[in-house]
């Protein structure tokens, strides 16, 4: 559960002030599917930092699952991140030189879980991502595109978070198998009721979540239900 | 995150560019390698200075003519010019200063020596008997100088091994043969056993004569060159010397101390003068060393400075999901530390052969001791904390958004 409450946001770079967020107020239920659109500067990207618990906003208050995060230090973010929040990035952002299970491990050893218990954690991760099994001990740079972001998927699943956080996870990806990873979303928010907000300047993308908020210029101009949401082809 | 994770991290990402950490290593294993190596060096070369002055006799107070010198210091030009002690100034030591054990007078010149068309130039001491029991000297067949040979202005001579291989030949019994120094016919009645070594004038390459007979026949006069005094323990030396002191000075009626005509030169003196001189030396060895290990060093936070932007995008990684600044600066600290203490350990191994080396083919003894090692571990260990810190903090300071867009 999250709730944004008249969040700003100002960088400020020697006199310049730049006002990025200027009062962005919604929630997000529990097993919603939520796509943040907008136009490149619109500020979704600094929305997304700040949901992501990797900014802190300027003034307003951000409740994620009852307590308020907005003005804790670095280390109490990243005990916050570390818990509650998975990320999958435009461009995947995976440990090249290691196997798909150490990538996808990575967030356990932060997290203190014991070495025993964390492959456990990972396979079922990469099985909830789709990724067959065969590729698991590969290392994660002979995958393809869409397997690489199928492994950050899993990664971003593997601890069990309260919001999984897609930063244009298409991007770099074909449409064929942009189709695919949208289709894992989907997949993981229908059956096991993940939370997921996927933020992304495509509507064609953002048509693939069960709510759009549009925003631009650092406001909000339209938060409503998606009608007319399409069902990734694909596998 | 555990100790074995840590490990592991470091393990992979040392090995992913194994040239890179490989000539980075390669920087401390030459510093600590020459740090061991020339320690080593050092230490044995203080130890082999300490033997040979040893060598010359325990708990020895030399009187010499001449003004003071520098300890250990033996101009041979001074000495026949500065003719101050004489026979019965030794006679006056050995009876006056009773802590004394021995007291040995000599006379001593360089002579050319022939013996049947063969000839060296040598040293050539007239003494007393007391003198082997004072200067270490051993015989190996024969006698030495007898206090009757002594009385009786005998013609005799024992030499040393080294004036035997030079006139004889190596292993040639030469008791009994006769020996021709300064026109003057010598017996010869003895050979000294080898002593080796070269700090203060190999006494393998000396002849033994009576102290009369070098008098009489071969200086001239009535003059001695040196008066060796063996105290009889380490503690006793100090007091015996101010009693020569006070002893000598009456006998020669001078008055104010400072225009002593004679010196006195103390055994624990000489050592401490030469360890003081070896442990520089020593010193310096090290300090020059020193140098490549800072090299070393400084290789390492270049490496590390470089690693760290070159993982930028995963620094940031590791931060959005849930590494702390703590994770992020211990990883980075243990890749350096690792790169040094391996580099520590292929060093001190290197260093260990190198003064092997170095003892077999140069001649140098060398040791190492096992201080030498654990300060190289240290000091290795040190560095890669020290200059590790910087750059795992640049690490661990990213803010992880501008990580993750980082190109």
């Amino acid at each position: 559960m999250i709730a944004c409450k008249d969040i700003t946001k100002v960088y400020i770079n020697g006199d310049v002030e730049t006002v990025v967020l200027k009062g962005v107020s919604f929630e997000i239920r529990e097993g919603e599917f939520v796509a943040i659109m907008g136009p490149s500067g619109s500020g979704k990207s600094t929305l997304m930092h700040i949901l992501g618990c990797l900014d802190a906003p300027t003034a307003g208050a951000y409740v994620l699952d009852g307590n308020n995060v907005a003005n804790l230090s670095d280390d109490e973010l990243a005990d916050i991140r570390q818990g509650k929040i998975g990320f999958v990035f435009q461009s995947f952002n995976l440990l090249s030189r290691a196997t798909v299970l150490r990538n996808v491990m990575l967030p356990l050893v932060y997290a203190g879980i014991p070495k025993h218990t964390r492959e456990l954690h990972a396979r079922k991760a990469l099985e909830a991502a789709g990724l067959p099994e065969d590729r698991w001990t590969h290392l994660s740079n002979q995958l393809s595109g869409g397997q690489m972001q199928r492994v950050a998927i899993a990664r971003a699943l593997v601890n069990n978070p309260s919001i999984i956080l897609a930063d244009e996870p298409t991007g770099n990806l074909d449409t064929k198998t942009g189709e695919v990873v949208l289709g894992t979303f989907q997949e993981l928010n229908h059956r096991e009721h993940h939370t997921i907000i996927l933020i992304t300047h495509e509507p064609y993308v953002a048509e693939h979540a069960d709510r759009i908020i549009h925003i631009q210029d650092g406001l909000i101009l339209e938060d409503k239900k998606n009608h007319h949401k399409r069902t990734a082809t694909g596998e | 995150m555990t100790l074995i994770d840590l490990f592991e991290e470091t393990h992979s990402s040392l090995t992913v560019n194994k040239v890179r950490t490989g000539l980075t290593m390669l920087g401390i294993v030459i510093g600590i390698g020459s740090v061991i190596a020339m320690i080593s060096i050092g230490q044995g070369a203080q130890g082999t200075i300490e033997a040979n002055i040893q060598s010359i006799g325990s708990n020895l107070l030399l009187v010499m003519p001449g003004a003071q010198r520098g300890a250990g210091v033996q101009v041979s030009a001074g000495r026949g010019s500065a003719q101050t002690l004489t026979q019965e100034d030794a006679d006056a030591i050995s009876k006056e200063v009773t802590d004394a054990n021995a007291v040995a007078p000599e006379v001593s010149r360089r002579y050319q020596v022939t013996a049947r068309g063969t000839n060296t130039n040598t040293q050539v001491v007239g003494t007393v008997a007391a003198y082997p029991s004072v200067r270490n000297i051993e015989i190996e067949e024969g006698s030495f100088v007898t206090d009757s040979n002594v009385r009786a202005l005998s013609r005799v001579a024992v030499i040393g091994p080294t004036v035997l291989t030079d006139l004889f030949g190596e292993g040639a019994n030469a008791i009994g043969q006769t020996i021709r120094i300064n026109k003057v016919d010598f017996k010869i009645i003895g050979v000294t056993k080898a002593k080796g070594g070269s700090g203060f004038g190999s006494q393998d390459d000396m002849i033994f004569v009576p102290l009369s007979t070098a008098q009489r026949f071969l200086a001239g006069d009535t003059y001695v060159t040196t008066i060796s005094v063996q105290a009889k323990d380490q503690e006793s030396m100090p007091a015996i010397q101010q009693q020569i002191n006070d002893l000598l000075l009456s006998r020669h009626n001078i008055i104010p101390p400072q225009t002593a005509d004679f010196s006195i030169l103390n055994q624990a003196d000489i050592v401490a003068t030469a360890a003081s001189i070896t442990n520089t030396f020593t010193i310096l060895l090290g300090a020059i060393a020193g140098i490549s290990l800072v090299v070393g060093g400084i290789g390492i936070m270049n490496m590390m400075l470089t690693t760290v932007t070159e993982r930028t995008r995963e620094i940031g990684l590791r931060k959005a999901i849930g590494a702390k600044r703590k994770d992020i600066s211990t990883q980075f600290l243990a890749e350096s530390v690792t790169l040094t203490f391996v580099g520590g350990v292929i060093g001190v191994l290197f260093g260990w052969g190198v003064s092997l080396l170095v003892a077999q083919f140069a001649g140098i003894a060398t040791s190492i001791s096992w201080s030498a090692v654990a300060l190289a571990f240290g000091v290795s260990a040190g560095i890669g904390i020290l200059f590790g810190y910087y750059p795992a903090r640049r690490a661990a300071g990213l803010n992880p958004i501008e990580a993750l867009r980082y190109e």
